[in-house]
């Protein structure tokens, strides 16, 4: 073994100083030689018989200088070095084809490399967190009632995690947080900032240690401590400078001192994992007995014991659910987390809550560009495969020489490495660039976005890519080549004789592939496209163009909840007046939570007079909002909306929507009844457009308003309609609000539209990317055909010439070229749309209100492809109606 | 003629390149092959080139050295010489060898009905 060592050693310097070692044999064979001439002259030869003696009897210096470095060096890597010299060679020689090759591999191996490292990003890699395969998600089960139903309550918390037994530790984080619910002062302007409430063991049990500073302690989650909060690196950097002594300095967070006790390292990001689109800036302490009496607030993470499984984990939860109590004030709130039908608690791993409902998507994605560099192989073949025609001659000059069959399979082989490199590393720059804008789409709802990045693994996914490219398109066209008759490719003109016949069935063999392929991955984009367009078209309950929101700030503090609502009435009343009056301004209203943000249930208020099992009506998502808040989202009423007068003094009012209605009332008009919740009395004074609340393609649920001077408000988003670019306004409205209230921040203006937009961005994004996929496998695949058709007609220039000196007229020849593009399209089509009715059905769960068999989904890309494809083949064809018969006889 | 001759078995030219060496001493490439030719009596196929590819690979193995001087001509040739590791290995070769000779001798020389045994 030593031994084999000691020679590999000798063998690798051998290669590496050939060229000395070459040299020396030279000198040292030409010595031998001069002794062999002088010997053979002394034994009385001529001198020219002494020096051709001599050489045949040495046998030939360059075969013992080849025997030689076979002995000392490494053989394989001598002939690879040889190979790639010569392919070099070649292919600048050819640097037309290198270029189109090495473009349509790197837009195939670019693509690759890029959706590969967003699926191992988002699906492969574990979470960003030490041990993050034992982070389990703790949730009832989804139901149609919002956060509300999703969350669980202080009392509920404490309980579980006293009880549970497979936990190190749980902990949580408030999900009611609505984007920029802090305001940063004391630093110019006031800023807007978002805030996230954590529990105190928060990064503890997620096992993130602070770059600057240190955690959050038990001690800072008591109501009489001083305010502390972490900074996320990211605001640290943009607000603060990155400031390296902020640990310890006060800031001033929504009129409260705060203590700075940390920086949290740029691995961590809140919003990347939890609450994706959306970026949370700094982190507080949830404070227990603050929201003890809040109902459910908080979303339950764990942390597994070792060995404990997440199966064990659930029975374990499901044991304790019944004894959790949503207040334990209210004995009767025990064991209302209890579930009728089915499991009353899921637990499952935080990365499947995390990625889980992303999985098809990405695996189609993945398909799709899979499907992509398959073509863009089926390409290369082709092109290799009309080069090899063009080169027969070549290769056949070299076998006859001696060429083994192996070394030229090799020698062929090395060129479409070389190709695939090539395509490879500018592939490599067409990822990094497009996984770099990715990761900035600060706006895209796609969790853990912000961390993508080419890493190693995307690297070995790279070259795994090319080798397998290389094998792919390389291999055929090679092992064709090298095993063609060797006398018939000699005689072969390279025009009209069988071999050249045999090669384009070939490629037409590989350009139908490649059609199909297209057609797989048009329809498949197309139904999405579909899909995209029906989700769009969705009637959203209210009207998202020509409006935005403003988060607000105001002081409604008073000694009594009465004189507080009072207080609240009289600044909301003078806020709305004066936006309203502002020029341009149509509707203006408040709401606490917008549709498609933050929600929650109230519980199921009941028709007077009637009586429903528990359980049996759902919880209506409860908003509370101002007068004109229904017309500035562009809601339809039916009786009236709330005024003014609907004051804490006057009778409670509430609006409901159509679906609650009609279940509570049903076949009679709702306004004007009256619903209980438990002994309030709530008169229903009108009745709203169902709207989809909590997401834009699940059911719409229902809803149910209250007014802001009758309720309080969790939050405040200020809506304006306006036919006037909401850009344009922001000035005003701000200055309007700053001169009520000097603290009010730079809050964002955003236009609805864009809410609705984030929400859509999943979707989105895939259909663009499968979109785009599809567009470059169409341009692809026409010119494959473009390419085969365009060969066909050369090499029948001749057969042409004497169809049109016969009398075939320019239509003709036209026609007879076109005939033969829409048989290969057909025929690819033919196998494309049946492989796309198997494809469509793996990717039903996508769709939204499209059938995965959708006929004009499939007309309209079959119609498409089909003008591409002819487009394809018209050019040839053209060209081959305007060949001189006179010409084309002549010429061979 | 040339039909005649030995084709040499793969590892033989190694080993006759170590005892003509064991043998004669410091020699250089040519004097090695006229060498084997004239012990051989001309029996041996030998292109005289093969002779470097034996060489280089006895050098990598350590079992034989080079160094360049001048011949008796004042010519300048590179001279290789047998090493301390050479002739242990020559030893242990050539009794494998012969062995292997002795062996095929016997195997070969076995009379058609097996009487001899």
């Amino acid at each position: 073994m030593n031994g084999w060592w000691h020679r590999t050693w000798k063998r690798m310097l051998a290669f590496l100083h050939r060229d000395a070692l070459d040299r020396e044999l030279d000198a040292e064979m030409a010595a031998h030689l001069e002794m062999a001439v002088e010997e053979n002259v002394r034994s009385g030869m001529s001198p020219e018989d002494a020096r051709r003696r001599a050489l045949v009897r040495f046998g030939g210096t360059q075969r013992a200088r080849e025997e030689q470095r076979a002995a000392r060096g490494l053989p394989f890597l001598d002939v690879l070095l040889q190979d790639m010299r010569f392919t070099l060679r070649t292919l600048r020689r050819d640097a037309g084809f290198t270029t189109v090759a090495v473009a349509i591999l790197a837009l195939g191996i670019g693509a690759n490399v890029a959706v590969f490292s967003v699926v191992n990003t988002i699906l492969l890699r574990p979470l960003p967190f030490p041990e993050s395969r034992q982070l389990v998600w703790i949730a009832p089960p989804p139901r149609s009632c919002g956060l509300s139903c999703a969350t669980y309550s202080i009392d509920a918390y404490d309980e579980f995690k006293a009880q549970s037994r497979s936990y190190q530790d749980v902990t949580g984080y408030d999900a009611f947080t609505s984007p920029d619910n802090f305001r940063l002062t004391g630093r110019g302007e006031p800023q807007p900032a978002t805030g996230m409430r954590v529990m105190g063991n928060f990064f503890q049990v997620l096992g993130v240690h602070p770059m600057l500073g240190r955690l959050f302690v038990p001690a800072d989650t008591l109501k009489s401590t001083h305010p502390v909060v972490l900074l996320e690196y990211a605001y640290w950097k943009r607000q603060f400078a990155a400031d390296p002594g902020i640990v310890g300095k006060e800031i001033d967070l929504s009129g409260q001192p705060t203590t700075v006790v940390g920086v949290l390292p740029e691995s961590f990001d809140f919003g990347a994992v939890f609450s994706p689109g959306s970026r949370v800036d700094l982190l507080v302490p949830l404070i227990p007995e603050y929201e003890r009496d809040d109902g459910n607030v908080v979303t339950l993470i764990g942390k597994l014991k070792p060995g404990v499984t997440v199966g064990q984990a659930q029975a374990d939860a499901e044991m304790v659910v019944p004894n959790l109590c949503w207040n334990v004030k209210y004995p009767r709130s025990c064991g209302s987390y209890v579930l009728k039908h089915g499991p009353s608690i899921q637990v499952r791993t935080l990365k499947n809550y995390v990625s889980g409902r992303l999985r098809r998507s990405l695996i189609v994605l993945w398909s799709a560009v899979g499907m992509i560099l398959l073509i863009a192989c089926v390409n290369l073949s082709n092109l290799l495969l009309a080069r090899a025609a063009a080169r027969s001659r070549e290769l056949a000059m070299r076998s006859a020489l001696g060429a083994s069959r192996v070394r030229m399979v090799r020698q062929l082989l090395t060129e479409s490495l070389i190709l695939s490199t090539g395509g490879a590393v500018a592939g490599l720059g067409l990822a990094w660039a497009l996984v770099l804008w990715l990761a900035h789409q600060g706006a895209l709802a796609l969790p853990l976005l912000s961390t993508l990045h080419i890493d190693g693994a995307a690297l070995g996914w790279t070259v795994m890519t090319a080798v397998a490219a290389a094998l792919l398109f390389g291999l055929m066209p090679g092992l064709k080549m090298a095993s063609g008759n060797l006398q018939e490719a000699l005689k072969d003109s390279g025009h009209g004789t069988s071999a050249g016949r045999k090669h384009e069935s070939v490629r037409a063999a590989l350009v139908i592939t490649e059609v199909a392929l297209a057609c797989v991955l048009l329809v498949g984009a197309g139904l999405l496209l579909r899909s995209f367009l029906k989700v769009l078209d969705i009637d959203l309950g209210f009207q998202p163009d020509h409006a935005a929101s403003i988060r607000v700030e105001y002081d409604d503090s008073a000694p009594t909840d009465q004189a507080s609502a009072e207080k609240r009435a009289a600044i909301f009343q003078q806020m709305i007046a004066r936006v309203s009056a502002l020029p341009g301004v149509e509707a203006a209203g408040i709401v606490d939570f917008l549709p498609l943000g933050p929600n929650r249930a109230w519980g199921t208020p009941m028709p007077q007079g009637k009586t429903y099992p528990e359980g049996a009506l759902p919880s209506p998502l409860v908003y509370v909002c101002t007068p004109g808040y229904v017309r500035a989202m562009g809601m339809h009423v039916r009786g009236r909306d709330f005024t003014w007068n609907d004051g804490p003094n006057s009778q409670q009012v509430v609006m409901i929507n159509e679906a609650a209605a009609r279940t509570y009332w049903p076949g009679e008009d709702a306004v004007g009844k009256v619903l209980m919740s438990g002994k309030t009395e709530l008169h229903v004074i009108g009745v709203v457009e169902d709207v989809h609340a909590s997401s834009v393609e699940a059911e719409k649920g229902w809803q149910i308003y209250y007014s802001a001077m009758q309720q309080g408000p969790d939050d405040s988003q200020l809506v304006i309609r306006s036919q006037v670019a909401p850009a344009s306004l922001a000035g005003s409205v701000l200055r309007t609000l700053r001169e009520m209230n000097p603290n009010q921040p730079a809050a964002e203006f955003k236009p609805l539209r864009m809410i609705v937009d984030r929400a859509d961005s999943p979707r989105r994004f895939f259909m663009l990317l499968v979109g785009a996929f599809a567009g470059l496998g169409l341009l692809l695949a026409s010119l494959g055909i473009y390419g085969v058709i365009a060969y066909s007609v050369t090499r029948q220039t001749q057969e042409i010439g004497i169809r049109m000196a016969l009398g075939a007229s320019r239509g003709h020849v036209q026609t007879w070229v076109l005939r033969k593009t829409l048989l290969l399209a057909l025929v690819g089509i033919g196998a494309g749309t049946a492989v796309s009715f198997l494809a469509a059905r793996g990717i039903a769960s996508l769709l939204y209100g499209t059938e995965p068999s959708d006929p004009l989904t499939y007309a309209g890309m079959i119609a498409l492809l089909l003008a591409v494809a002819l487009l394809a083949g018209y050019l040839p064809a053209r060209r081959a109606s305007r060949i001189d018969p006179m010409i084309a006889l002549r010429t061979n | 003629m040339a039909d005649s001759k030995l084709d040499l078995l793969q590892g033989t030219l190694d080993l006759m390149v170590l005892q003509t060496l064991a043998a004669m001493g410091t020699q250089h490439g040519y004097g090695i092959a006229r060498r084997i030719e004239q012990v051989s009596g001309d029996q041996v196929l030998l292109n005289q080139g093969t002779i470097y590819a034996s060489l280089v690979r006895l050098q990598q193995r350590g079992w034989i050295e080079a160094e360049w001087g001048s011949s008796e001509n004042n010519r300048k040739a590179k001279f290789y010489s047998i090493t301390k590791r050479g002739r242990k290995q020559l030893a242990e070769d050539a009794a494998h060898w012969q062995r292997l000779a002795a062996v095929m001798g016997r195997v070969l020389g076995m009379a058609p009905e097996g009487s001899e045994r």
